[in-house]
């Protein structure tokens, strides 16, 4: 049997992999891919405890996550469009139309 | 005899017309704020009367059986701990004779005051502000306890206040009013101290408790007692116009003349010597605090005497002459002849009052000017107006049988038989009534004989700082006014009623006063002179009003110009008294000034920008400050945001981790194999 630290450490490199990206990536959708990382990150180490305690809730929660995750990826995607079609760019350091 | 005299509406009479007048007096009619305005001040004199003679017709054994009648309110003023205040009204031989004075006197200047102010846009201000000083001034002479008292004090304080600076468009009445109200705060302060010794010696401020213990205790002296004497005296001279604290009472000629006649002249300053005669049990445990008055008003009457023989404005030579005879009252009370001192109190009250109001009338007749050296001749063109002043100056200068004859005669003797000092302090009143009836006698001729020296040329050439003084609407009546006129009959007739009170006031004579007053204020111990002593001080004494009367008279009348001569040849002591011993100026100069300097420096630099500007500018730096800082945080780049998220959160993490199971994170990493 695979050891619970193996699985939490594969998720606390995919969550770390998921802000690094966030926070150095130009690209809005590449952004936005490190943003789903980082919840897959979340839910890998739920299911992994899930597993480990044989509670059914961590997985009960990792649906929640996958739904709101979703609904995420509709709506930025959606916004991510309306963007484009607006500045016809993605770096995100050049939609600062709201900043002082 | 019963309890049915209704003291309390004396007051309450007054303040009534001032509630009326003051609220409503700019949209009434005329006449119906002069009723109003006459009416309150008439009624309290009535009941006054009433009083009087109710007392005096019921008892056994005349007044003195149910004197002193106390009327006490029965809800109490102060109630706290032990300490309980009423309001108390006290109606004894004293405070009778000081409530026929104040109402009688303020009634007759009242009316005086419907014919001087006639014209004034502010009638009725000028009446509710009189309505206000007869409330205060009753509420203070008949107050049964210190505290009281000194709430009538403080209000008649107020009253002169309002009053002095009654044209406030002129700079000079409202700094005059400024400068009566912080000298007074002064001698104010001086009373409240004595209240609080009064209250922590005797637990008590009833007027009647205190003599009680103080009976009770005759061991009971010095000490605390003088400390207490002196502070009411601090207070004294402050309302009282004595040395230290006389300069505000000169100044405060810039009211208008009737109020100068009725605060600052008959009632009001008089005050002091009605509050030292009420506290006289106090004053009789302490032989030094006694001494001290009796040098204190010797020295004033001396001191402010000689600065009236000089003076040219004829309210000034009038108010210079107030505070002298304030200070022989303060004599007379030093050497324990209270009776006497509330003597020459209601005998000066008549033909100061009266002098006042005949200057008044001049002033009026005159068109707005005060100078003396343009007045002159005016005894043809005011016949009324110069014989009542002439009953007056003869009165005040002490010509048998007229009212200050008997009075000051009265102190004088008192003085004489007084133990020690009482020869000097005989000796400084005689020379005083010398210079008192110099001065007045000056008055007299250069105002009514003579010829007229002022005119429209005079006054043009000198008359800058006069217009400066003069009333301002005197002094618009003076263009129209060429020729000198009597006064209308409104102004007469107090005039006349006064004059008849300054001859025929001293007539009770001051051993049947003293007799009356006897058990208000306590009968006078020393020995009595004998006869032959007693008419050679009396001969004394007219004999120096006679020898004022003649110097006076060579000096301004037989040989007019030699004044001025010998104004020239002693020209250092002339203008020493002509600038008033320049006490105005050194009182400027060694208090004034360093107050000012001090404020300034320490309240407006150190206190005011340093400290609490200072910490304005530290708490408003502090914060931009902190917002310049706090700023950078807000960048507006998202990144940097989640950056700190990140960061936060994995402090927080690492935080819990390590407070929960420090050895948590080993835990983690050495710890896998698990199940």
């Amino acid at each position: 049997m695979i050891p619970i630290s193996w699985y939490l450490l594969l998720s606390a490199a995919l969550f770390c992999l998921g802000v690094v990206g966030f926070l150095i990536k130009r690209n809005l959708i590449t952004v936005f891919m490190s943003i789903e990382l980082m919840l897959n990150g979340v839910n890998l180490s739920f299911v992994a405890f899930a597993h480990q305690w044989h509670l059914v809730k961590g997985q009960i929660f990792v649906f929640f996550v996958m739904v709101v995750a979703a609904a995420e990826a509709a709506v930025g995607l959606a916004i991510i469009i309306a963007v484009f079609r607006a500045r016809s760019t993605l770096a995100v350091d050049r939609i600062d139309l709201m900043k002082l | 005899m019963n309890g049915s005299l209704h003291l309390w509406l004396i007051p309450l009479l007054p303040f009534a017309g001032f509630l009326i007048n003051g609220i409503l007096g700019r949209r009434l009619p005329k006449a119906l704020v002069t009723t109003v305005a006459l009416l309150a001040p008439l009624g309290s004199f009535a009941l006054v009367l009433i009083a009087a003679v109710s007392t005096y017709g019921s008892g056994a054994s005349g007044p003195s059986s149910v004197l002193p009648y106390v009327e006490t309110f029965r809800h109490s003023w102060i109630h706290a701990g032990a300490l309980q205040i009423n309001y108390s009204a006290v109606l004894d031989q004293l405070s009778l004779v000081m409530l026929l004075v104040v109402t009688g006197v303020g009634f007759l200047i009242h009316i005086y005051s419907v014919g001087y102010m006639s014209d004034d846009p502010g009638y009725a201000r000028y009446f509710s502000y009189l309505n206000l000083f007869l409330f205060f001034m009753t509420t203070l002479v008949l107050a049964g306890n210190v505290l009281l008292m000194f709430v009538g004090w403080e209000g008649v304080g107020l009253a002169s206040y309002l009053l002095i600076g009654f044209w406030f468009r002129k700079t000079s009445a409202a700094s005059a009013g400024m400068k009566a109200f912080v000298v007074n705060r002064i001698g104010d302060f001086g009373f409240l101290i004595g209240i609080f010794l009064l209250l922590g010696q005797f637990g008590t401020l009833t007027f009647g408790d205190i003599a009680a213990q103080l009976n009770a205790n005759p061991a009971l002296q010095g000490g605390i007692i003088s400390a207490i004497a002196l502070c009411l005296l601090i207070g004294a001279t402050g309302k009282s116009a004595q040395l230290p604290l006389y300069v505000w009472l000169p100044d405060a000629m810039e009211g208008p003349t009737p109020v100068s006649a009725l605060i600052h002249a008959a009632t009001m300053v008089t005050a002091g010597v009605y509050m030292i005669a009420r506290t006289h049990f106090i004053f009789d445990r302490s032989p030094f605090a006694l001494t001290v008055v009796a040098i204190v008003g010797a020295a004033t009457a001396l001191f402010a005497a000689t600065i009236g023989l000089v003076q040219t404005d004829i309210k000034r030579v009038l108010a210079y002459s107030t505070v002298s005879q304030l200070g022989y009252m303060f004599l007379g009370c030093g050497v324990a002849a209270y009776s006497a001192a509330i003597f020459h109190l209601m005998t000066h009250a008549f033909f100061k009052a009266l002098l006042f109001l005949a200057a008044g009338s001049v002033i009026h007749g005159l068109g707005g000017e005060q100078d003396m050296r343009k007045m002159g001749g005016l005894k043809r063109h005011m016949p009324v107006t110069f014989w009542t002043m002439t009953a007056a100056v003869f009165a005040i200068a002490g010509f048998p049988p007229l009212a200050a004859f008997f009075s000051k005669d009265a102190i004088l003797n008192a003085a004489f038989m007084h133990g020690t000092g009482g020869k000097v302090f005989w000796f400084v009143g005689l020379v005083t009534a010398l210079l008192t009836s110099f001065y007045m006698f000056r008055l007299w001729y250069l105002t009514f004989h003579g010829e007229r020296r002022g005119g429209e040329h005079a006054l043009e050439h000198h008359g800058a700082a006069v217009h400066a003084r003069a009333d301002t609407r005197l002094v618009m009546e003076a263009e129209h006014a060429h020729e000198p006129h009597e006064s209308p009959w409104s102004m007469l007739g107090p005039l006349v009623i006064l004059a008849v009170l300054s001859v025929i006031g001293g007539w009770i004579g001051a051993g049947r006063f003293g007799a009356f007053l006897a058990p208000s204020v306590g009968a006078r111990t020393a020995e009595a002179a004998s006869s032959t002593l007693e008419w050679t001080l009396t001969g004394l004494a007219v004999l120096v009003a006679a020898l004022g009367w003649f110097i006076a008279d060579r000096m301004y009348r037989t040989r007019p110009g030699s004044a001025d001569q010998l104004a020239a040849s002693m020209s250092g002591p002339y203008k020493l008294l002509l600038h008033k011993y320049w006490v105005d100026e050194l009182y400027n100069a060694a208090i004034v000034k360093p107050i000012l300097a001090i404020s300034r420096f320490l309240l407006e630099w150190v206190v005011d920008v340093a400290i609490l500007g200072g910490a304005a500018w530290l708490l408003g730096g502090l914060a931009s400050l902190g917002g310049a800082i706090l700023q950078r945080w807000q960048s507006g780049n998202l990144r940097s945001y989640a950056a700190w998220l990140a960061a936060a959160a994995a402090a927080v993490l690492i935080y819990v981790l390590w407070m929960y199971s420090p050895n948590s994170l080993a835990i983690l990493f050495s710890h896998g194999a698990g199940h």
